[in-house]
C-alpha cells in the first residue's frame, strides 16, 4: 500500500477512536448529528431539526438507562465538512453513534469515518443506494432512488400511462431515477421515447417541455429537486400541457411537503410515487404530525423529518436490545431485522442487506378540508427493498 | 419552430434587462462589478415580498424592485466602489466577489436558502394562439418590456444631453471634470441606474429563472458571457449578443438536448476566438 498523508490520518485517526469510545463508559451515550443547517440543503437541515424537536420534546431522552445527548453540528451542505465533522464527533466529543447526513456526500464522508471508527452511522435523509455499501455499520431511515423509481414504473402501465418522456435533473440522483425508472417501465411493458436531462443549474424548462409536446407522450417521468420541480409545473401549466391529456408522473422529491403549499394550483393533480406523505391516514401519522407542530410553530412534516424521527427511534429500540451497548458490531447485529410501525407506514431494516423496507405510495396532490394542499395516496405498493441490492 | 424561437427570445431579452447593468459598468465605468447579480437578487426578492407576502399587485412591484436595487447600488458606489475606481483589475475582482458572497450568505440568513415562488396575476398566466403560434402571455410581457427598455437605453445614451456627459466622463475623467461634468455624480445616477435595471431583470426572471440566494453566483457567468460576447461600447452590443445567446440556449437545448447548456458556452468560445473585442464593439 502506498503510504501517503491521508492514509498516515486515518491510521491516526482510527487508533485514537479506540479511547474515545472506551472513555464513554459511563451512562451517557453520545450521538453525533451532523445536518446542512446553512447552504443549498438547508431546507432539509431545518427539517431534521424540527423533528429532534418533536422527538425529544415526545420520547425523551433516555433509553436503557442510558441518557442520549444529542451533539449537533452543521456541515453548511459541503461533503468535506461533514468529513471533518464527523470526525470531530467521534475522536473529540465522544460519540458513538453518527446519524443525520442531509445528502449523499455528506452520507458517503460520514461512512468513511463510520467503517474505520467501527461506528453506527444512520442515514437519516441521502437516497443514493451505494451508501449502504461504503460501511458495515450503515443503517438507513430514509429511501433509495431505485426503491421510489420501480413501483412508479410499475404502476403506470397499468394505468394508461406507458409511452413516456422522461425529463431528469443532469445528476447522480437523477440519472438513477431514470435508470431504474426505464428498467421497471419496460419489465411491465411500457417505453421510455426520449430521455431528457436538464442542466441543474438553468431551470428553464421551456425547451425540454417544448420537446415534449411535440413527442406526445402519455406522460411525463420527472425527477427534479424541490426547489426546481414548481418552476417546472408552472412552465408545464403555462404552455397548456395540462390540457393537452400529458400527465406529470414523477418522484415524490417534486412535491415534497415542504413546498407544495407555495407551488399553488399548477401543482393540483400531479401524481407522484413516494414513501410519505404529511396526509397519510394513520393514528401514528396523526400524533407525528400533531406532535411535530406542536414543536415547530404549526410546520408541517415532510419525508426527512420521518426519516430523522425514525432514525432516533431506531436508536431507542436498538439500544434497549443490547442493553446500552452501541458498539458497531452489537448494534448493528440488534437492529438487523428491526420492524417499526413508522409515521410512514410499516419500516423493516432488512436483515440481510441493512437497508430499509418500506411501503411505497401513488399519491395525487389535492386540496385538503383545510384549504392546504396535500399528496393524498390512493395506492400501495408494500414492502418495497431497494431493488440494487 | 416559431414558438422555439419566441421563447429563445424572450430568455434572451430576460438575460439583456439582468446584463445590461454590467455593460455600463464595465463598458462605460470601466468597473469589473462581479456583485453585479447581487443587485438582481434584490429586485427579484423585494419583488417576491411585495407580491406574495404584502399582496401588492405584480406589476407595481416592477418599479419598486427597480427603485430597491438602484438605492442599494446609489448607498454601495457612494461608500464602497466609489474607492474601488483607481485600484488594479484584481483589487475590483476581489473586492466585488467579497460582496456577492457577503449577499449570498446575507440572503440565506435573512430569507432562508429555499426557491422563493413567485405568484403571477392571472392575466400574466397562460397562453394565447396568434397565426397557429402558441405564445406564452409571460414571455410576450418580457419581450414588450424588455424591448422598450432596450431602445430607450439606447436613446439614452447617445441622444441625451447626460448620455454625451457620462461617454465624455469615461472617456478622459480629467477633461471632463476640467469642463464643468459633474463626473462624480455622472457615475453614482449610472451605477444606480445599473443597479436598478438588474433589480428590475431579477424580478422579472424570479419567474423563469427561479430564485434563491445563490442567484448572484448561477448567473454570473450569464451576465460576463453577455458582455464579453456583445462588447461593451453600446447598448445595442449587448442586446443582439443577448438575443444570440438565448436563442443558442433555446434551440441547443431542443434539437440536441444531450448537450445541454453546453451551447452557450460553443457560442461564447467562438465569438472569442474570432472577434476578441466582442461581437460588435466599434474598432479599439
Amino acid at each position: 500500500m502506498k503510504v501517503t498523508r491521508r492514509t498516515v490520518l486515518g491510521t491516526l485517526a482510527a487508533t485514537s477512536l479506540v479511547p474515545a469510545a472506551a472513555l464513554a463508559q459511563d451512562n451517557v451515550l453520545k450521538v453525533g448529528v451532523v445536518l446542512p443547517m446553512t447552504g443549498g440543503f438547508q431546507s432539509n437541515g431545518r427539517q431534521m431539526q424540527a423533528a429532534i424537536n418533536a422527538f425529544v420534546a415526545t420520547r425523551g431522552d433516555t433509553a436503557a438507562g442510558r441518557r442520549i445527548e444529542l451533539i449537533i453540528k452543521d456541515d453548511a451542505s459541503v461533503g468535506d465538512n461533514a468529513l471533518r465533522i464527523s470526525q470531530e464527533l467521534v475522536t473529540r466529543d465522544g460519540a458513538e453513534i453518527l446519524t443525520g447526513y442531509g445528502y449523499t456526500p455528506a452520507a458517503l464522508a460520514g461512512a468513511q469515518i463510520s467503517a474505520r471508527g467501527r461506528i453506527p452511522q444512520i442515514v437519516t435523509v441521502a437516497a443514493t443506494s451505494s451508501i449502504i455499501d461504503a460501511s458495515p455499520y450503515v443503517l438507513r431511515t430514509s429511501q433509495t432512488t431505485p426503491q421510489i423509481a420501480t413501483p412508479i414504473g410499475e404502476w403506470a402501465p397499468a394505468n394508461g400511462a406507458r409511452r413516456f418522456m422522461s425529463i431528469v435533473s443532469d445528476y447522480g440522483p437523477g440519472v438513477d431515477a431514470e435508470t431504474w425508472f426505464e428498467k421497471s417501465l419496460l419489465e411491465h411493458g411500457g417505453e421510455v421515447l426520449e430521455k431528457l436531462r436538464v442542466p441543474l443549474a438553468n431551470p428553464d424548462f421551456a425547451p425540454f417541455l417544448q420537446r415534449a409536446i411535440d413527442q406526445s407522450p402519455d406522460a411525463l417521468f420527472v425527477f427534479v429537486p424541490t426547489g426546481a420541480g414548481a418552476a417546472f409545473m408552472k412552465q408545464f401549466v403555462e404552455r397548456g400541457l395540462d390540457q393537452s391529456g400529458i400527465r406529470v408522473i414523477a418522484m415524490s422529491d417534486m412535491m415534497d411537503d415542504d413546498l407544495l403549499n407555495s407551488m399553488g394550483d399548477p401543482a393540483l393533480g400531479v401524481i407522484t410515487g413516494g414513501p410519505y406523505s404529511a396526509a397519510h391516514d394513520s393514528p401514528e401519522n396523526h400524533a407525528f404530525v400533531e406532535a411535530f407542530k406542536a414543536a415547530n410553530d404549526g410546520m408541517r412534516p415532510n419525508v426527512v423529518a420521518v426519516g430523522v424521527w425514525d432514525a432516533l427511534q431506531l436508536i431507542h429500540d436498538t439500544l434497549e436490545k443490547t442493553g446500552g451497548d452501541a458498539s458497531g458490531e452489537a448494534f448493528v447485529e440488534a437492529a438487523r431485522g428491526t420492524e417499526m410501525m413508522s409515521a410512514r407506514g410499516p419500516i423493516r431494516i432488512d436483515p440481510e442487506t441493512r437497508e430499509i423496507v418500506q411501503n411505497i405510495y401513488m399519491r395525487r396532490v389535492e386540496r385538503g378540508e383545510d384549504g392546504e394542499l396535500y399528496n393524498v395516496e390512493f395506492e400501495t405498493f408494500e414492502a418495497v427493498a431497494d431493488p440494487t441490492h | 419552430m416559431v414558438t422555439l424561437i419566441f421563447d429563445g427570445l424572450a430568455y434572451g431579452m430576460l438575460l439583456f434587462v439582468l446584463s445590461c447593468g454590467l455593460a455600463v459598468t464595465l463598458g462605460l465605468m470601466n468597473f469589473i462589478n462581479l456583485a453585479h447579480g447581487a443587485f438582481a437578487m434584490a429586485g427579484g426578492y423585494a419583488t417576491v415580498i411585495l407580491t406574495n407576502q404584502m399582496g401588492m399587485p405584480f406589476l407595481w412591484t416592477l418599479p419598486l424592485a427597480f427603485i430597491v436595487a438602484a438605492v442599494a447600488g446609489f448607498v454601495l458606489e457612494r461608500t464602497l466602489y466609489v474607492r474601488m475606481y483607481a485600484r488594479s483589475d484584481l483589487d475590483q475582482v476581489l473586492f466585488t466577489i467579497g460582496l456577492v458572497f457577503m449577499a449570498v450568505s446575507g440572503m440565506d440568513w435573512l430569507m432562508g436558502s429555499q426557491q422563493q415562488i413567485l405568484h403571477l396575476p392571472s392575466f400574466l398566466l397562460g397562453r394565447v394562439e396568434v397565426l397557429g403560434v402558441n405564445i406564452g402571455i409571460y414571455r410576450a410581457f418580457l419581450i414588450a418590456v424588455c424591448g422598450v427598455l432596450a431602445i430607450v437605453l439606447q436613446l439614452l445614451i447617445t441622444r441625451t444631453r447626460f448620455g454625451s456627459r457620462l461617454r465624455a466622463a469615461v472617456d478622459d475623467q480629467r477633461v471632463a471634470h476640467g469642463v464643468g461634468i459633474p463626473v462624480k455624480t455622472v457615475f453614482a445616477v449610472t451605477f444606480a441606474v445599473g443597479s436598478g435595471l438588474a433589480g428590475l431583470g431579477g424580478a422579472l426572471g424570479a419567474e423563469i429563472l427561479g430564485l434563491t440566494p445563490n442567484f448572484p453566483l448561477e448567473f454570473l457567468i450569464y451576465f460576463l458571457i453577455v458582455v464579453s460576447v456583445g462588447g461593451t461600447s453600446s447598448m445595442l452590443g449587448p442586446l443582439y449578443a443577448s438575443i444570440l445567446l438565448g436563442l443558442a440556449d433555446v434551440l441547443g437545448k431542443y434539437y440536441i438536448p444531450t448537450l445541454g447548456s453546453f451551447m452557450i458556452y460553443a457560442v461564447l468560445v467562438i465569438v472569442l476566438v474570432v472577434r476578441p473585442q466582442g461581437l460588435f464593439a466599434r474598432a479599439a
